[in-house]
């Protein structure tokens, strides 16, 4: 396979991830501005900062207003992670990978950039907004879906599955970050229940809520949601899952070409250093510094991968 | 519909369709045009989900622009197709034969039949290949030629494509198409095969493959990239070929062979199908500001260590002022006739015909020496006053840039519209490959057609359509 390949496979995967990552992230923000009652608060600006959007935002705009985030999170773009840009930029990768897709795969992609891009041409107005938002899901997973059934369990698979995972533990990891301090145990809060709204913001933003419920009942803990979105193997959005994932897929390459890379390393190390420990040490050592070094160690192994597997000269 | 001045393929006669489109018309005829437009607009989704589009430079909003299709198809019978295969086999060995011989000994120039200035004042001539000889002797390993009709048993070509024809993507996808949308169709009609093109131009490249190629050869695709216009196509033959589609950027020269970066490192490639124009292959050896090439690729093609498909000069065959040679080309080194004719061609730099094409410019086409696509060409009869007195400045301002010819009386073929059958004007674009082991002629082509009444013009850049072509095996 050409490295060049690998690259358009990996970040097409990635974009795609994206794009649906953000479509919830609108969605949960839309839903605790529809829900809160009180004072009016600013649900946006976080919402934007776990995107990673938040400054360039605040050059285009001087306030934030919720039709002026949604726009820009959805369709602007100016910002390069919105959904629309998101989209337009996996099916590019696409079209450049096309040759290591199969058709089904191709025509699921070419279809829900068809139809998302036809859906965000206009302004959304916020009756059509949950319409919209499902429809990104809906076509993000068909992508998926057509990945899963039909692609071989080569190294296009891989490549496509390390991006998935690497996009998917950046979002949960920035998710976690942008309410690391509703986490913290203050004294006087320690081993007590979230206030709804917050736990429900998070929860929500990785479809996690009834899985939530189901492991761990209906009490909400902060020890809990932080162990369930970190070290939770059984929860498809956890850091753990996806270290793992990413760390058996370079497994399945080493084996599929026969040599292990400083990649491979580079995610045993990881797994074990970050991984292998209780919930509790993570907040003696810090929840925030924790998920910074959580977030840089998995730049460095998108790093080395594309040096690895030769994705540029 | 018959008493039209134009060959109309399936009405021609008064009282009924013609033979190789008897038992279609039968069927449509028979068909509920509902039904049938449901089909059409079915088919443009088709295409539209498959990504079969083609790109337009300098529109940004209509980058990926659909080719529109018409459903009716182009039939071809059996015995019209052995003849037009026997004339492309014909032209396409003499075509070949005198690139090696421009490239070597010049004997067709010695002989007085083609003039040396034709040749040595010429765009595409590239003195590069003076001497080289491509692995198998092999420069046209594709080759397209673009024929038209203008009645029962007149056939004319119109134009040969021996640098990179496009447009066999849409030829194989036309057919799925058709396939997929009317199985009934091909149970009751005897339609030969087309969709074999991939694995034979495999199989034709890698028997090109350079001397002494141990195993089964590697074979790539050159693209020039995402934006180009054929990009569709590059990687549609690319995957059902199952090599690999490369861009510049992903192959250097290592060790005297032309290698592709893959997971893996660097590995050896030994025939590049290249779809990348003569003078971006290599910015040591052409242009230099180049950044599609390959930059030495050229040096390890003349020392035989790679097979480049085309080989590059051969566009010195399909210049259309070479073209007016073909028939005397052919005679050179076939001994025989040409069995497909020429149309009847003015070559501007001639002064007395400089002179008849401006006297006549409203009754002609005059085209590009190397022009393509039906850019900055002028079709005389449809042209406006205004269009023909400033195409008259550019023709006086470089005279030896132009051809002419008669506008022909292209043939039609009925395309489905909202009031029915209505005719249209077509040409047809069958693809040739060769080998060492011989020539193969895929049984059908690309079929291109005008979709707007009385036009001639059938460039998909220009709003043409395309159909699907039936060689019937009869």
């Amino acid at each position: 396979m050409l490295g060049k390949t690998g690259n358009g496979l990996f970040w097409m995967y990635r974009y795609l991830e994206r794009a649906e990552n953000n479509a919830r992230l609108i969605e949960t923000g839309q839903r605790i501005a529809l829900t809160r009652s009180g004072a009016p608060t600013d649900e946006w600006t976080p919402v934007m900062q776990t995107t990673g959007t938040a400054a360039s935002y605040s050059e285009k705009y001087d306030e934030v207003t919720k039709d002026t985030a949604i726009d820009w999170m959805l369709r602007d773009s100016d910002n390069p992670s919105s959904v629309r840009s998101s989209v337009e930029a996996a099916r590019q990768n696409a079209r450049m990978v096309r040759t290591a897709l199969t058709a089904e795969v191709w025509g699921a992609m070419n279809g829900c950039y068809i139809d998302v891009k036809g859906a965000l041409t206009r302004k959304v107005n916020e009756r059509d907004l949950p319409g919209v938002l499902g429809l990104v899901r809906q076509r993000t997973a068909l992508v998926r879906g057509a990945t899963h059934g039909t692609m071989l369990r080569n190294d296009a698979y891989d490549f496509a599955r390390i991006g998935t995972f690497l996009e998917r533990a950046d979002n949960t990891a920035r998710i976690l970050d942008t309410k690391y301090y509703v986490l913290l145990p203050t004294s006087a809060a320690v081993g007590s229940q979230l206030d709804n709204v917050q736990w429900e913001t998070i929860l929500r933003s990785v479809s996690g809520a009834a899985g939530f419920r189901m492991a761990y009942g209906q009490k909400v803990r902060p020890l809990e949601i932080v162990k369930y979105l970190i070290l939770d193997k059984r929860m498809p959005r956890s850091l753990n899952f996806c270290c793992s994932k990413i760390r058996d897929n370079l497994g399945f390459l080493a084996s599929d070409y026969g040599t292990k890379l400083d990649a491979h390393e580079m995610a045993d190390n990881l797994c074990r250093r970050f991984m292998s420990h209780g919930v509790e040490s993570i907040f003696d050592y810090g929840l925030h510094e924790y998920i910074q070094d959580v977030v840089a160690a998995l730049n460095e192994l998108g790093g080395q991968i594309e040096r690895d597997y030769r994705f540029f000269e | 519909m018959s008493g039209s001045k134009f060959f109309d393929e399936m009405w021609a006669q008064e009282d009924a369709a013609r033979r190789p489109y008897a038992s279609f018309h039968d069927w449509i005829t028979g068909e509920d045009p509902a039904r049938l437009r449901a089909k059409q607009r079915e088919a443009e989704e088709v295409f539209r989900l498959t990504g079969i589009t083609f790109n337009v430079y300098g529109r940004k909003e209509a980058e990926e622009r659909l080719i529109p299709f018409d459903i009716v198809p182009r039939i071809i019978s059996g015995r019209e197709w052995q003849k037009l295969s026997r004339g492309i086999e014909q032209r396409v060995i003499a075509i070949n034969a005198f690139l090696h011989d421009i490239y070597h000994r010049q004997e067709i120039l010695k002989a007085g039949r083609v003039p040396r200035e034709m040749i040595a004042n010429n765009e595409a001539f590239l003195p590069q290949m003076m001497g080289v000889t491509p692995p198998g002797g092999i420069y046209t390993h594709i080759v397209g030629i673009d024929l038209v009709r203008t009645g029962e048993d007149e056939f004319f070509v119109l134009e040969d494509n021996a640098r990179t024809p496009s447009g066999v993507s849409y030829m194989l996808e036309n057919r799925e198409t058709m396939l997929r949308m009317f199985p009934e169709l091909f149970a009751k009609e005897k339609v030969r095969n087309v969709s074999n093109y991939p694995l034979r131009l495999q199989k034709s490249l890698a028997e090109c493959a350079p001397y002494g190629t141990s195993g089964e050869p590697t074979v790539a695709l050159l693209t020039p990239g995402i934006f180009n216009s054929a990009y569709f196509e590059h990687s549609f033959l690319a995957n059902n070929m199952g090599v690999e589609l490369v861009e510049g950027h992903d192959l250097r020269v290592v060790d005297g062979r032309v290698c592709m970066r893959t997971t893996q490192g660097y590995k050896p490639i030994d025939v590049l199908y290249r779809r990348v124009d003569d003078d971006f292959l290599d910015p040591l050896n052409f242009r230099p500001d180049s950044t599609l090439g390959v930059p030495g690729i050229f040096d390890v093609y003349r020392a035989g260590g790679v097979t480049l498909a085309n080989a590059p000069g051969t566009g010195i065959a399909d210049d259309k002022a070479i073209y007016s040679y073909m028939p005397d080309i052919v005679e050179f080194y076939t001994g025989e006739k040409a069995i497909l004719q020429n149309v009847p061609t003015w070559r501007c730099s001639d002064p007395d015909a400089l002179k008849y094409v401006l006297d006549n410019l409203e009754e002609l086409v005059v085209k590009e020496v190397h022009g393509s696509g039906g850019y900055g060409m002028l079709v005389g009869p449809a042209a406006s006053k205004k269009e023909v007195a400033e195409f008259r400045k550019k023709l006086q301002a470089k005279p030896s840039n132009y051809i002419a010819q008669p506008t022909l009386a292209l043939s039609t073929v009925p395309i489905f519209t909202k009031q029915g059958l209505a005719p249209r004007h077509v040409d047809l674009r069958p693809f040739v490959l060769m080998s060492p082991q011989g020539i193969r002629i895929t049984p059908g082509g690309l079929t291109r057609v005008a979709m707007k009444k009385g036009s001639l013009v059938v460039n998909s850049s220009q709003g043409g359509g395309t159909k699907d072509t039936w060689v019937l095996d009869d």
